[in-house]
């Protein structure tokens, strides 16, 4: 597989269709693992970084669950196809930074990508859309421990997996769910619970990770702690706390409905009125826009088959999406322009909001 | 994922962060608030960084200072600076410092996952050979040939063994 062929394919998660996905966008574990007896990435000698590079790739791509995939070294990618590589949580923004010796393997489907040489040897991640973390620990455990048979991690029985940084240890594990909360934001209320989330040892980050601002209302909680718990105990905890964020959500949802519907149906009428006539979207207003019309769906406002345009679209309105269906490279004030005409035609033909139905209440 | 920065000079959690460019060279330094204070960080007339990089590296724990990780030369100095360690080895060279940093960072301080089985099998029988190999050595040197023998026989039986289960 090609990057290019890459790119034309939908990713993971722009093809969810079913209402599973209608709090829960995706869910994904990676892994980070290290060889033996070689330094981390951050230390290692370029001569070094090349040879641990090839060593994993050789061993990633001969793995069945990586037949058929995409592998590159981060610099053979022009910048386009990094930046649409991470819009589309395939790497990270750290991978598409680095220089020299490090590359990804992506699985057909992407829904595997293997970082090779970003903070730890290897990343090792499986993302689905929907609530599946189950699913998508056992698929990357299974990979995991496929590359076991050819590679010899860096483990110690009392410290486990050896990675770079120590708040990795143990495991090596990151959980992570990303939630689309409109109504406790629209409520005031994430404040409390990334608060009381925090207080459960996970953590609430934007929808690109560190640093990154939550637009369109979408949150990555995720596991802070990796040593002393086993991997089946850590995404337990992480489900449960998964579980009652969603039903403060849906409570969100009913509250907001019930003491003003007027207000709500107001903000998802004139987010449809703009993505239909507006002419100038920053990627931030696009994002609040199509969050609110996908809570328009899960209130019965539109089809529910519509929720997988609005999560396509969550990812085609970035601009590396955006700069690669226009074939060029354009200003952000440019960017803008195309960003609302290409938001204008995908919602002139999309059905009208029914306001009706929604006293039937949430999902 | 960042680690809570430490004060380079009393290791108290830091809350300045500051970046000085001196001769083309960047120098970073994190302070507690007192710290920050005392030097008279926020006087940018009367303050240099160069002395204080100086002072807090004269400051480290005598028991850390001199250490470096014999496999990769990492010392505790670089560890501050990039919040990572240099290869899988730190971990047992600088446990001193490690140590009292893993109770409050995680769960627990003791590993209950996945375990590598494959890899620890291999290791297991890795170590074993090399044991055996430097037995046989010693046993010839000395001249008692009936341990020789031995040693000989279970290194066959241990290569046998791994053979039967190759690692592909």
């Amino acid at each position: 597989m090609t990057i290019a062929s890459l790119i034309e394919t939908p990713s993971e998660l722009t093809d969810s269709t079913s209402n599973k996905s209608a709090i829960v966008l995706m869910t994904r574990v990676r892994l980070a693992r290290n060889l033996a007896g070689q330094p981390f990435p951050g230390w290692a000698k370029p001569a070094q970084r090349e040879s641990i590079l090839e060593a994993c790739r050789s061993a990633v791509t001969a793995a069945p669950a990586m037949k058929r995939g995409l592998s590159v070294g981060v610099g053979e990618l022009g910048e386009l196809e990094k930046r649409i590589l991470v819009e589309r949580h395939l790497i990270s923004r750290e991978l598409s930074g680095s220089k020299q010796g490090s590359g990804v393997v992506i699985s057909k489907d992407q829904a595997i990508s293997v970082m090779i040489n970003e903070e730890d040897h290897l990343r090792i991640q499986v993302l689905r859309a929907g609530f599946q973390l189950k699913k998508v620990w056992s698929a990357v455990n299974e990979l995991d421990s496929a590359l076991e048979e050819s590679l010899d991690f860096a483990f110690t029985p009392d410290l486990g997996y050896l990675t770079a940084c120590p708040t990795n240890l143990g495991t090596g594990m990151r959980a992570s769910a990303m939630m689309h909360l409109p109504a406790l934001v629209i409520g005031n209320q994430m404040e409390k619970v990334v608060r009381a989330v925090n207080q459960l040892g996970m953590v609430v980050r934007g929808l690109f990770g560190e640093g990154s601002d939550a637009s369109g209302s979408i949150f990555q909680i995720s596991n802070q702690t990796t040593l002393g718990e086993s991997e089946e105990e850590i995404i337990k905890r992480l489900s449960g706390v998964l579980q009652s964020i969603i039903e403060h959500e849906l409570n969100a949802r009913a509250r907001l409905l019930e003491a003003d519907s007027g207000k709500l149906f107001d903000k998802i009428g004139r987010a449809f009125g703009i993505l239909q006539n507006g002419h100038v979207l920053s990627s931030n207003e696009a994002m609040n826009l199509l969050s609110l019309i996908r809570l328009g769906v899960d209130l019965g406002v539109f089809p529910d088959a519509k929720r997988s345009v609005t999560d396509r679209l969550f990812i085609e309105a970035q601009p590396g999406h955006l700069q690669h269906a226009q074939k060029g490279e354009f200003e952000a004030g440019q960017r803008d322009l195309l960003r609302a005409e290409r938001l204008r035609s995908e919602f002139a033909n999309f059905s009208r909001p029914d306001f009706t139905l929604s006293a039937n209440g949430t999902n | 994922m960042a680690n809570p920065l430490k004060c380079d000079l009393c290791s108290k959690p830091a809350t300045v962060h500051l970046t000085q460019i001196l001769d083309n060279k960047v120098h970073k330094v994190d302070l507690c608030e007192s710290c920050a204070q005392e030097k008279g960080v926020t006087d940018p007339s009367g303050f240099s960084l160069a002395d204080l990089l100086l002072k807090a590296s004269l400051n480290t724990d005598p028991a850390a200072g001199g250490i470096r990780c014999e496999q990769c030369g990492f010392s505790p100095a670089d560890f501050k600076k990039q919040g990572r360690f240099g290869c899988p080895a730190c971990y047992t060279a600088f446990k001193g410092i490690l140590d009292p940093m893993l109770d409050g960072m995680h769960k627990g301080t003791v590993h209950s996952g996945k375990v590598p089985h494959r890899a620890m099998e291999r290791k297991t029988l890795y170590d074993r050979l090399t044991k055996l190999e430097g037995d046989l050595s010693e046993a010839i040197k000395a001249e008692r040939y009936e341990d020789a023998a031995r040693c000989r026989d279970e290194i066959n039986q241990v290569r046998q063994a791994a053979e039967q289960k190759p690692a592909r």
